[in-house]
């Protein structure tokens, strides 16, 4: 049961074998046993989620179930909920009930998922290790010792860990799959605007994208059918048809081009990471596909182009955790400059504050052309990099992360190095196109590593194909630490 | 020396939708706090903006009415600053490429035409309010106003006088009202001026160091702010000061201004483009869809009534005041062509200073346009002199007979000598009485003519056509 595949699930549920609302029993029970451990949800609520159950059971029943009525989903802490905590990782919303639910939430509710629970990320999401969250650190299931990740790293470790069968994550600059790599399991952030930002927390508005987190390809397409899709309460939301992302999953992948760009595979890439990459691309040559070089040049200003553009949208976004209407507010003050100061000095924490002082200086008088607008004209060369690249090629690989998981502590106070964890994933933001991250063997310590594979506009159904068929030849996504 | 005043004006009208710029909660005047505020006028976490098609089809508007260039695409930007009743810590307006650009409004001044021209007009969302009062040393915030849509009305430093900023300020105001984009309620916050104030010696270019006076919310109040403000300034300079750059506030009860903020410690507002909203995109079939729905405009009015009727620009001006003035002027003359300036005259004479006196809008007038041009007709016609149809007005107001005009000169007995031998007949009896008159007046004495018209009007109780009996009186006199 703790390992079945979304699809397995949905038969069992439909061949009355269990109940949605044993099954969602079983996971609760799981995540009482383990989360103590592993920190990956900040709530659960049972009482919500047996109610959905047992909603989502006559459903069933009355044959109105879709692929994922009945399957529990662990949720991202930035969706808002209604009637959930929603606390997106900080002390200032640790007392936010959200009056109302996300996009993304409502489409799984209507789906008839179940909320299992909420996960656990760093603060508004701002990190790569899940060590910024108010709610503690998040451990890798693979190797306590270990970061899992983030910000999505209590999505990736209750995934890994079989606390939940799927997750959602959000990803602004990798937050999907950086985790997804350093836990062992598959994540896609979809094109910019397929996924419902309304009620997502916003981090940095032009960048977040949410998308689903689960154990194979196959899942991932299955929960991108039902969280994609137009919102009307998003200007951002892209209006198409709907596509069904399992659809060209069996397609074999004779003549497939992939293209490795020459900057990833140069230096920085640790040696057990290149040769999964390499046992990787053998494989996909053996399904058809050959590869070829090509050039993604200004990926280098990735880096730094995204921490001016995600800091500053970061500064305006975060400016609403006053203390005025919802939320933390400290306990004593003078007056009202006095109320803010100590309100966001004592609600925020340390990586927070850094990002609102960068922000906020990026967009000030006299700053702003040599900051903002330059990173603006760059990230308009780093997305055309790939336009050009994919003249060449029909997809993009290489490694998710440069290393496989860091230990707890080893870079929590080095921000500079932290940031590099998102060398190669912030470029698919700052481009808006999906990127995804899958599970492809282990390296230094037995921990995981993750085949980053990237692809134009709207080739989610294609990047899904190209990850599933490889997940039909090996092993690794069936892998599980516990 | 010599000052010369410059005024340049940033008016927020509040535009006329049923909903918020960026959320569909109601903009509806007075309900009580925090009701009409939804998740996304409070901020909450993860809210998002969506344009209100119909505020950017206000704008547009008045684009077009002021013969601006309509922008595409236009961008939101965030002014970020923390203020209690700013919910998002940011307000969603417009910095680089507004959605109106440029523009021209006309407006009398000493009898002749002035162009004003408009730097821009952007959208923008209103803040909520602050209530410091009733709290016990706590302040309370009402979010109601949140977001209501705004359109900001810049206008180049070309006014010269307080006069003239009003004059603009109410030419404005009459155009958004006409065109149907504000209601132009001063006393609800509907139409609200900004004055940026500064002075410099006649006959000099460089603008001199300008203050600006926030929310004037009364055309008397602009008129004072800027007469005080601008003696402020001048008495700085006359004594060898500098004027420091800051924004002022109007005190109504001091008429006085004072400091608000300085330069320094004004706020870095950190503009940049609002990730949230894409690029407003207009098209051109949307722009000629708003144009072929826009009715005339004053301006083309007011051009008009002076080259088709001969009107002055005075009174060209007072009966384009408002869309529903200029309506019923038009109906009036509609039934009684070729007597323009005498309902012209009636309308801003008799019609408004009864209206004023009730405090009633000339859409509620108990005269309707058809019944004055009866009333007129009377006059032109000779039944009645203009006096008599004073009374009958009265009448016509207070509801006597049906506002029936005949049959209130019949019952009044109202009705005209106009029959000529009859007064003929009058006048010889005056003459005849008046001697020593008639002698003064062949002498040379002008005014003894006046003096023995007197005798037959009041002979004949007023009833007597004035111009019939200047006619035979004079041929009397000259025989």
């Amino acid at each position: 049961m703790f390992n079945a595949s979304l699809k397995q699930l949905s038969i069992q549920l439909a061949e009355k074998k269990f109940s949605s609302a044993e099954l969602t029993t079983q996971f609760l029970q799981r995540i009482k046993q383990l989360n103590p451990e592993y920190n990956a949800f900040i709530t659960v609520n049972e009482e919500i989620s047996l109610a959905q159950a047992k909603a989502a059971d006559k459903m069933i029943a009355t044959g109105q179930a879709g692929p994922l009525t009945g399957i529990p989903i662990a949720q991202k802490d930035i969706f808002c909920a209604k009637g959930w905590l929603t606390t997106c990782g900080s002390r200032m919303l640790s007392n936010f009930v959200s009056p109302y639910d996300a996009g993304v939430i409502e489409r799984f509710n209507q789906a008839g998922a179940i909320n299992i629970g909420k996960t656990n990320m760093d603060e508004f999401a701002m990190g790569s290790s899940n060590e910024t969250s108010y709610y503690g650190m998040v451990k890798n299931p693979w190797d306590i010792a270990a970061v899992p990740g983030g910000s999505s790293g209590g999505a990736a470790c209750a995934v890994a860990a079989r606390l939940a069968p799927a997750a959602t994550g959000t990803d602004t600059g990798g937050s999907i799959r950086q985790p997804a790599a350093l836990c062992g399991i598959s994540g896609i952030k979809p094109t910019y605007g397929l996924v419902s930002r309304y009620g997502m927390i916003a981090f940095a508005s032009s960048l977040d994208q949410g998308g689903p987190m689960a154990k194979s390809a196959e899942d991932l397409a299955l929960l991108l059918n039902v969280m994609t899709g137009f919102d009307p309460r998003d200007s951002t939301s892209l209006q198409r048809d709907a596509e069904d992302y399992t659809q060209d999953l069996q397609k074999p992948l004779a003549g497939l081009r992939i293209g490795l760009p020459k900057e990833y595979f140069a230096e920085g890439m640790s040696r057990d990471v290149a040769n999964a990459i390499e046992k990787a691309l053998i494989e996909y040559r053996k399904l058809g596909a050959q590869t070829v070089e090509v050039s993604l040049p200004n990926t280098p200003l990735s880096i730094p182009v995204y921490y001016v553009l995600a800091p500053a949208e970061a500064s305006s976004n975060l400016s609403r955790f006053d203390g005025v209407r919802y939320g933390y507010r400290a306990s004593s003050y003078s007056d009202l400059a006095d109320m803010y100061r100590k309100t966001r000095a004592q609600g925020f924490g340390a990586e927070v504050k850094r990002r609102i002082l960068i922000g906020t200086y990026v967009l000030s008088h006299g700053y702003y052309d040599a900051y903002y607008i330059k990173a603006q004209k760059l990230r308009r060369l780093i997305a055309q990099d790939f336009t050009e690249a994919y003249k060449q090629c029909d997809i993009i690989m290489g490694p998710t992360t440069p290393t496989v998981a860091f230990n707890l502590g080893e870079k929590s106070g080095d921000p500079i190095q932290m940031y590099l964890s998102d060398i190669y994933t912030s470029a698919a933001n700052l481009a808006g196109m999906p990127a995804m991250s899958i599970p492809i063997g282990f390296g230094d310590k037995n921990r995981p590593i993750g085949l980053h594979i990237m692809g134009n506009y709207f080739k989610e159904a294609q990047m899904l194909n190209i990850a599933h068929q490889y997940q039909l030849v090996t092993d690794w996504h069936l892998k599980s630490p516990v | 020396m010599h000052w010369e005043i410059v005024i340049g004006l940033e008016v927020h009208a509040q535009l006329s939708t049923q909903s918020k710029i960026f959320s569909g909660a109601s903009t509806a005047y007075g309900a009580p706090p925090n009701t009409q505020a939804c998740v996304i006028d409070l901020a909450l976490p993860g809210v998002l903006p969506v344009l209100n098609k119909g505020a950017v089809e206000r704008a547009i508007k008045f684009g077009l009415s002021v013969g601006a260039k309509i922008n595409s695409p236009s961008i939101f930007a965030r002014k970020n600053y923390f203020y209690p009743d700013l919910p998002k810590g940011y307000q969603i307006s417009q910095y680089e490429l507004p959605v109106v650009q440029g523009g021209n409004i006309r407006i009398p001044a000493d009898g002749v035409e002035k162009n004003i021209r408009l730097t821009r007009a952007h959208l923008e969302e209103d803040a909520g309010k602050s209530l410091h009062e009733d709290f016990h040393g706590m302040s309370g915030i009402d979010l109601n106003r949140a977001g209501t849509p705004l359109l900001e009305i810049v206008s180049e430093p070309d006014m010269r006088s307080s006069a003239e900023a009003v004059t603009y300020a109410k030419t404005l105001h009459a155009l958004v009202r006409w065109i149907g984009i504000c209601d132009g309620n001063m006393q609800e916050g509907s139409f609200r001026c900004d004055a940026n104030v500064s002075v410099r010696p006649r006959g000099t270019e460089k603008l001199g160091t300008r203050c600006e006076i926030k929310n004037l919310n009364s055309f008397r109040f602009l008129e004072k702010a800027i007469d005080y403000e601008a003696r402020r300034q001048i008495e700085i300079l006359e004594d060898g000061g500098v004027i420091r750059q800051e924004t002022r506030l109007y005190d109504a009860n001091k008429d006085e201004t004072r400091t608000m903020r300085t330069k320094e410690d004004a706020n870095d507002y950190r503009y940049f483009p609002d990730p949230d909203l894409l690029p407003l995109e207009i098209s051109a079939s949307w722009i000629d869809q708003v144009r072929s729905a826009l009715p005339e405009l004053p301006q083309v009015r007011r051009d008009r009534y002076m080259s088709e009727f001969a009107l002055s620009a005075y009174d060209a001006s007072v009966l384009t005041s408002s869309r529903e003035t200029a309506d019923y002027f038009e109906s009036t003359i509609r039934q009684l062509p070729a007597q323009e300036k005498l309902c012209a005259n009636w309308i801003m004479g008799e019609i408004s200073g009864q209206l004023n006196k009730e405090g009633l809008e000339i859409s509620a007038c108990p005269i309707t346009p058809s019944q004055l041009a009866m009333l007129l007709e009377r006059i032109s016609d000779g039944t009645i002199s203009g006096k008599a149809a004073k009374t009958v007005f009265e009448s016509m107001w207070n509801g006597e007979l049906e506002k029936n005009v005949d049959a209130i000169i019949a019952v009044k007995g109202l009705k005209q000598i106009s029959d000529d031998s009859a007064i003929e007949k009058l006048v010889d009896q005056v003459l005849a009485a008046n001697a020593q008159q008639v002698a003064d007046y062949r002498n040379g004495k002008e005014k003894a003519f006046n003096s023995l018209v007197g005798q037959i009007m009041k002979a004949t109780h007023g009833k007597a056509n004035p111009a019939q009996v200047n006619i035979i009186l004079k041929k009397k006199l000259e025989e």
